[in-house]
């Protein structure tokens, strides 16, 4: 168990150590972060005492360690655009960006597995079949198209909900919530079920083979021969068996959840980091960009660092190393 | 003789009779090929297919700016889908926009395919250290969704050349970052047939009467690994026009100058507001219908090509 983690850390390391290296080249070679932080007026001279005081003359190894450094400390400087620290702008952004990643991911969860549930069973089913119909359509719309039909229908039709923003929120320390304030809560419905929509059908699709596969086995058809009942074999036995792959993948799929969120947040106009990247590239302000980068890849790092290890401790064929060891221990 | 035809069948060339006989007995694939195909033929012949053209500034019109379609009240019957702000014909803007999404579309995928495949290719040939780095870089790269990574290099581009340069050059740095962005599900393939045909006979044979790598890798593996790669080619083809579609949305794509699919939809979301839907939703229609046309097609070639559920 040690061993694998260990080995799994240094895998982690390695991949934060390039993302580290390119949001670095990003930084320090995408344009002159000099040019950046002075005026037009600055004459040379300070221009070049400035570049020594901030180390832009020292080899590159060097500044690569001391930005690694000023990242693991949260330091990324300023952006170009706010003239403000990065990382106050993202500690703001985060909560907006992080509850809706969450809602989006637990309906994914709440309406896909059901869905999958119930078109495996029911495979030649009327409602089964729309369900795999729908999911295929569901998957050929852009996710900004799909939220802008929602807002068409929703917000500018029928008018029942706000179409941008996070309605009110409330600020517990420096976090600030929409969950709590109607609202809030209003605004999250159609952003929430935009961002679910791709990976419900994804969720819905794999619960939906994967039991079909599990319904085939041996050990499925020696329970129907003890006579068991259907609901006994199909909940307890299969859905159960089918959880390890679906773990997985919503566990992967929830740093996507977060990557996506930058399309969702852009048609919403929701104050989140998404929108804080768009806006960054648009602007070209490589700091945002570069602390985004990172950020992101930390989230992807740690999920698949947590998968991995979940992964491990459900599934027991893993674990055969160990157990043969104990065996003979 | 069970397992005599399923290996023929694993080898089968891409395109033979029997793949034909299957296609002409599903009408999905039928009517998704057909869909295609009509948008890749109005897009090639955009200039004789589009009742207007939409860019010629002399013949747009600002009165006739905001017309709904013909068949609702204050429609007019030469712009059968409505006009959009600046009065050009919401029809004709499709057709030109289909152009830009499905060349880029097209172009990224080849792109990926030229990347992906050499790579694949060697990495299965060669194994080892190569096989080893190709694969860990492949490995990081797919930890992130492909649209961050053209974002990124969109946004690098941005950064590296002068605004202006970046607006001509707006469209190749879009089928760059959507091309680097889709090579390792190739690489990945072809990587997995190579290592399963580098052991067949016929690459043995091959290798001791003395044919070279390179050419063992061209002229006998690279046939026998086409078809996976064209069931990914069309896959990716819909999911390329919807990273295009995705980023002109978000603003960083190709420049409003030559608008695709994407970047209509963008400018009428800004009129979605006054009522004016028909500027985003037709746009918006054209996209889906093409790119669910684009994966029926791609799912139905990759369960004809699946030797396992034949």
């Amino acid at each position: 168990m040690l061993a694998f983690v260990l080995r799994r850390l240094a895998q982690a390391l390695l991949v934060m150590l390039t993302v580290g290296l390119i949001a670095f080249a990003l930084f320090r070679y995408v344009g002159d972060p000099i040019n950046n932080l002075v005026g037009q007026e600055t004459s040379l001279a300070e221009r070049e005492a400035l570049r020594e005081r901030l180390g832009l003359n020292d080899p590159f190894f060097v500044q690569y360690a001391r930005f690694l450094a000023n990242a693991a400390r949260g330091d990324f400087g300023f952006s170009y655009i706010y003239r403000r620290p990065v990382a106050e702008l993202i500690a703001e952004r985060l909560p907006a960006t992080l509850e809706l990643s969450f809602a989006a991911a637990l309906l994914a969860l709440l309406v896909g597995i059901p869905m999958g549930v119930y078109t495996a069973l029911r495979r030649r089913g009327v409602l089964a079949q729309g369900f795999m119909m729908v999911s295929l359509v569901g998957v050929s719309i852009p996710t900004f198209l799909i939220g802008i039909l929602l807002i068409l229908v929703f917000g500018v039709l029928l008018r029942w909900l706000p179409t941008f923003g996070r309605g009110e929120v409330v600020e517990l320390g420096w976090w600030t919530t929409g969950l709590l304030t109607v609202s809030g809560l209003k605004a999250l419905i159609m952003p929430a079920v935009t961002l679910a929509l791709f990976q419900m059908t994804l969720i819905m699709r794999l619960v939906r083979a994967e039991m079909l596969e599990v319904l085939r086995t041996d050990y499925i058809r020696f329970a129907r021969a003890r006579g068991l009942k259907s609901r006994t074999i199909h909940f307890g036995h299969a859905l159960k068996n089918t959880l390890v792959p679906v773990m997985t993948i919503t566990g992967l799929q929830l740093g996507s959840i977060i990557a996506f969120a930058i399309i969702t947040e852009s048609v919403f106009q929701w104050p989140g980091m998404g929108l804080l990247f768009v806006q960054a590239i648009n602007e070209v302000d490589i700091p945002v960009m570069a602390a985004y980068l990172m950020l992101i890849a930390l989230f992807f790092v740690i999920i698949n660092l947590v998968v991995d290890i979940l992964y491990y401790l459900v599934d027991p064929r893993l674990r055969a190393d160990r157990a043969v060891a104990h065996g003979h221990g | 003789m069970a397992e005599a035809s399923t290996r023929r069948s694993r080898r089968r060339p891409v395109l033979d009779n029997e793949l034909l006989e299957d296609f002409l007995h599903a009408p999905v694939a039928v009517l998704a090929a057909v869909i295609t195909l009509g948008f890749f033929l109005a897009a090639l012949f955009a200039p004789w297919v589009a009742p207007h053209d939409p860019f010629d500034l002399a013949a747009v019109n600002l009165l006739d700016a905001l017309l709904p379609p013909a068949w609702l009240e204050g429609g007019d019957g030469r712009f059968p889908l409505g006009t959009d702000d600046q009065g050009r014909d919401v029809l004709s803007t499709i057709i030109y926009g289909a152009r830009i999404s499905l060349g880029v579309g097209v172009a990224s995928v080849l792109l990926a395919i030229a990347i992906g495949v050499p790579l694949g290719l060697v990495a299965g040939y060669a194994g080892g250290r190569v096989d080893a780095v190709i694969m860990r870089i492949a490995d990081v790269q797919l930890s992130f969704p492909a649209i961050l990574i053209a974002l990124l290099i969109d946004g690098v581009a941005r950064g590296l050349l002068p605004r202006e340069l970046h607006d001509e050059l707006a469209i190749y740095v879009l089928i760059f970052a959507i091309g680097v962005s889709g090579w390792v599900q190739y690489a990945r393939t072809v990587r997995g047939s190579t290592l399963v045909e580098r052991r067949k006979e016929y690459v043995q044979a091959a290798r001791l009467i003395g044919v070279s790598a390179p050419a063992i890798m061209l002229r006998h593996i690279l046939p026998n690994v086409l078809g996976p790669v064209l069931v990914i080619a069309t896959i990716h083809l819909a999911l390329a026009i919807i990273t295009e579609a995705t980023l002109s949305f978000l603003g960083v794509g190709v420049p409003p100058t030559q608008p695709s699919l994407g970047t209509l939809i963008r400018i009428g979301n800004d009129y979605l507001f006054s009522g004016e839907w028909w500027i985003t939703i037709f746009p918006g229609a054209a996209l889906a219908i093409l790119v669910l046309a684009v994966n029926l097609l791609g799912d139905w070639l990759r369960d004809a090509l699946n030797p396992r559920l034949r």
